[in-house]
């Protein structure tokens, strides 16, 4: 390329990267500074993250609501992609409004949405009662449970995604082979469908594991500051204790953590193919 | 087991995950109609008061327009910065293009959490903080990467020959881009802009963090009220924006004809 080109291309494609590097990169790199250098240097914050047994409860915690709720998702997802994949049109269409109308809402009026459905005087609790099925409301909210029902709500449209486009490329001559050979429904599915559909299904587990780790709305609306996870925790760390250096600390081991994640799932399955 | 399509039980529970995907939503509706000042049924007393608050609150109004011009202003730039780099990168590859676009892809992959806390720092230490060019900034940083996916996508479907016949017969790399490029690419751009809008509209986490007393986002004004007392009013406000919501997505779906299911 000669000098005026470079200069076009450049003016094309420099400001976008130049606008991230000055007010994301840089903060970036400041996090993992402070992480170190505050309030005192060395690694105090880390050695805290390592001994501290509330921090050691608030990451156990978020572990398994993650996962518990990455399970679920991706169980319920796997379900509702079959069913978009092999059922009648007009079932398609609906799963289709289903999953795309929660998805382009906020997430705080889901999770409003939620606090009516499960609260005390809720509509389940009403529902409940009025049947005389219980006589004291259940406790279905400002709890672990009531935090798992949100963030898989949340989350199924996430998980369909790269499932649906997984099935779809199985070529269905091979399961109408193994129907051919004679394997039963359960067969074909456990043994030909399952293992066709896995990269979909890995997939699925690391997006809405990853995305279940960093995010604080649904989790501390529905979770009423009694189940607090680790990013709700980092929040308070930041805003109200303003303990800037642990803060900086535990965002920088969820970083490495979720990094971890995103590097595994490219190991275990080809990208490309979750996008279609 | 194809031809047979889903067994019975199965669809049992299909049925059953659909009307849990719609069940929050809908149990908004009603609740918004309640004559009380409380959270709550309306038990045959219906009203519109909560509606009527609404409009007649400076509060509310205030922040809708707070967050509709801001929106509006985050798409346009993050679309316009979109634009210029992912045509950029669809002319001339380079030993630079993957490392520039994993940057311009990183707030998409990093937790919202820590996304909120970088341009806390950013915002505290330009003066950004709490304006509203601030909220304008965060939001395309964070609206961005999806532009940029969504119109690299829509370039990959260009042919490569147009721009190389446009440039031999002599226009210029801005002739080529405003007169061959983007026409090939209008509904990228719509939906790029689109998406970005949404994406600022609805943000939350990192608004937290950049805004304290001047600039109230709708968004933000929703989760003081969630935290603090559960006010009916929002309950209105969340029925008229799934309306909107509803409206936007069918119009999105009509212009580009197709849902990103049947894409995948």
């Amino acid at each position: 390329m000669d000098r005026r080109k470079v200069l076009e291309w450049t003016v094309f494609v420099a400001p976008l990267p130049v606008l991230l590097a000055v007010s994301y990169l840089l903060p970036l790199l400041g996090l993992f500074h402070w992480s170190v250098t505050e309030p005192s240097p060395g690694l105090g914050n880390y050695v805290r993250i390592l001994v501290d047994p509330d921090i050691h409860a608030i990451m156990g915690r978020t572990l398994r609501i993650c996962l518990l709720a990455t399970v679920v998702s991706v169980m319920v997802a796997y379900l509702l992609a079959y069913h978009w994949v092999f059922g009648p049109l007009w079932r398609r269409r609906f799963i289709e409004i289903c999953v795309l109308i929660p998805f382009w809402i906020s997430v705080l009026i889901r999770a409003f949405g939620w606090l009516i459905v499960l609260r005390p005087k809720g509509l389940i609790n009403d529902g409940l009662m009025a049947a005389h099925l219980i006589s004291e409301p259940l406790t279905l909210v400002r709890n672990d449970l009531g935090v798992v029902i949100g963030m898989v709500h949340f989350m199924i449209p996430f998980a369909i995604f790269p499932i649906v486009s997984v099935m779809r490329q199985i070529d269905p001559r091979i399961p109408a082979a193994a129907r051919g050979m004679g394997a039963g429904p359960i067969r074909r599915f456990v043994e030909v469908f399952l293992p066709l559909s896995m990269p979909g299904v890995i997939g699925a587990f690391f997006i809405v594991f990853v995305f279940t780790l960093g995010f604080f709305i649904t989790p501390s609306i529905l979770g009423g500051g009694r189940v607090v996870m680790l990013a709700e925790y980092i929040f308070t760390q930041m805003s109200q204790t303003a303990d800037w250096g642990l803060g900086s600390a535990l965002s920088v081991v969820l970083l490495l953590f979720v990094s971890a994640m995103i590097w595994l799932l490219s190991k275990l399955t080809r990208v490309e193919t979750l996008i279609g | 087991m194809h031809s047979q399509g889903p067994g019975r039980p199965s669809t049992v529970f299909a049925y059953a995950a659909m009307i849990f995907l719609l069940l929050p939503l809908l149990a908004v509706v009603p609740v918004s109609f309640t004559s009380k000042r409380y959270l709550s049924m309306p038990e045959g007393n219906w009203s519109l008061r909560h509606y009527q608050e609404l409009i007649e609150g400076p509060e509310w109004l205030g922040s809708i327009w707070t967050s509709f011009s801001i929106g509006l202003a985050a798409a346009a730039l993050s679309t316009f910065l979109a634009i210029l780099f992912s045509v950029g990168i669809w002319y001339r590859q380079s030993a630079l293009t993957r490392p520039l676009v994993a940057l311009v892809l990183l707030p998409m992959a990093v937790p919202p959490i820590i996304s909120a806390l970088v341009l806390y720092f950013f915002e505290t230490r330009t003066s950004l903080y709490d304006t509203l060019g601030g909220v304008v900034v965060a939001h395309t940083v964070m609206a961005v990467p999806y532009a940029v996916v969504t119109l690299m996508v829509a370039l990959s479907q260009v042919d490569r020959r147009l721009e190389l016949a446009s440039r031999n017969m002599g226009a210029s790399l801005w002739q080529t881009t405003v007169w061959i490029v983007l026409p090939n690419i209008k509904f990228g751009i719509l939906s790029a802009a689109f998406l970005s809008f949404i994406l600022s509209w609805e943000e939350i986490s990192v608004t937290l963090f950049v805004t304290s007393t001047e600039i109230i986002t709708l968004p933000r004004r929703i989760w003081s009220g969630l935290r603090e007392n559960i006010d009916p009013v929002i309950a209105a406000i969340s029925v008229l924006l799934i309306v909107v919501t509803m409206a936007a997505v069918a119009v999105k779906l009509a212009v580009e004809g197709r849902s990103p299911l049947r894409r995948a």
